[in-house]
């Protein structure tokens, strides 16, 4: 068992003197964490350096990148923060030649806390803390054996319960379009809560998260009303995987589904009608 | 370069969740929940997620606008004072206390909110005060 904080404050010591700032999280006042560029100009930072809640990082390192494009940045990023960064490289959002990436291994209470299948990185050079295996996402998994209906009255009653505070779609680093489909009155009218049947927010966002979703559950997190939507995600990414071989942020050089040219006889192979 | 956030409390209402304004070079660029704090716990609503926006806004009002001869104009705080001191006034005079309405905001602190009712009991004179979050 490895001190990773400590070691965490070391690899970020040894990285500042050789990039113009580090991504990570920092405890502020009464203790909450948020985000922050620590700076080698400012090494007292580093005494509150903190692990945990995580926040969405990629974002953060998009934002300040996009400020100072000629800038080398690390980032301090958990498995699924590492393939955010990577899938949003790909989508143009993060220059990868110019950010070094420090991995943080998740432990096992936080890999439970995320239903997560990958709690560690795979392209960090540098990594802090021990590489564990993920945890199984029983709620993900019991709507594989789930009839139509069953699933249909399940998101029904959850979507009931959103109160359309766009907080899912605001704290998604892969949320990034310029123009947001959210926001036009054809999907989502002004001011009518609860939600009609078909929840157009929601099936929206599911449609638009297909090979970008990265399961940080930063949106389920957020959720007010406490809506699992990262199930529909994930298992949108167990579709993805099958029809198109591809898992989100794994392979740094593999094109997404969306970037793809089909080649004649590709589309059969997803398995999608004519 | 320079990148922080800084702990706050929504502005927006009285139910006091906090969240963090993300600071980049001096301006503004964004709100992000404020995980573990007790009153939302990493949530926000819709008017929190924008607490940010109205900041920098360019149609945002920095000094007081005083309406001469039907069009609005900027004035010093001290004359806009002044002439809602003597218009209350004259107000006051000509049709009585009870007037005069007093409108609290849930945007305030309770003790600036305190210092509102007392102006409106002692100074003008009605129990005329109702607030923001019954309009």
């Amino acid at each position: 068992m490895s001190d990773r904080l400590n070691d965490l404050r070391q690899a970020v010591e040894r990285l500042l003197p050789e990039v113009d700032g580090v991504v990570a999280l920092k405890q502020g006042p009464g203790g909450i964490v948020a985000p922050h560029l620590f700076q080698r100009e400012q090494p007292a930072d580093l005494a509150a350096l903190a692990l945990w809640p995580k926040y969405p990082v990629p974002d953060t390192l998009k934002i300040i990148q996009k400020a100072h494009p000629g800038s080398t940045l690390a980032v301090v990023c958990r498995g699924c923060e590492e393939r955010g960064i990577v899938e949003m490289a790909k989508h143009a959002q993060i220059d990868l030649a110019k950010v070094r990436m420090v991995g943080l291994q998740c432990v096992a209470d936080e890999a439970t806390f995320c239903r997560c299948a990958k709690p560690f990185t795979a392209h960090a050079t540098v990594t802090v803390g021990d590489k564990i295996e993920g945890v199984p996402d029983a709620l993900t998994d019991a709507f594989l054996t789930k009839s139509q209906e069953e699933k249909l009255a399940f998101w029904k009653e959850q979507f009931t319960r959103c109160i359309k505070c766009y907080g899912c779609r605001n704290i998604c680093p892969q949320c990034f379009c310029n123009v947001c489909a959210l926001e036009d009155e054809t999907w989502v009218e002004t001011g009518r809560l609860p939600m009609p049947m078909p929840p157009m927010y929601h099936l929206v966002r599911a449609m638009h998260m297909t090979a970008k979703c990265v399961a940080c559950r930063e949106c389920e997190e957020t959720c007010p009303a406490g809506i699992p939507m990262a199930i529909q995600f994930r298992l949108i990414a167990h579709d993805v995987q099958q029809m198109f071989g591809y898992e989100t942020g794994a392979v740094i050089d593999q094109k997404p589904p969306q970037l793809l040219v089909l080649e004649e006889g590709d589309y059969a192979k997803t398995g999608l009608p004519h | 370069m320079e990148y922080k956030n800084v702990l706050t409390t929504c502005p927006y209402c009285g139910t006091g969740c906090n969240l963090h304004l993300q600071v980049l070079d001096g301006k503004l660029v964004g709100v992000l929940p404020a995980k573990g704090h007790v009153i939302a716990d990493g949530g926000l609503c819709i008017k929190g997620w924008n607490a940010y926006a109205f900041v920098q806004d360019k149609d945002r009002l920095h000094t007081p606008l005083i309406r001469k001869n039907g069009s609005l104009v900027e004035a010093s705080w001290d004359e806009a004072l002044a002439l809602v001191a003597e218009r209350l006034g004259q107000v006051k005079a000509a049709h009585g206390a009870d007037s005069i309405g007093i409108l609290a905001s849930a945007k305030c602190t309770n003790e600036e909110n305190y210092i509102l009712q007392k102006f409106a009991r002692a100074v003008i004179g009605t129990n005329n005060v109702d607030h923001c979050a019954r309009l």
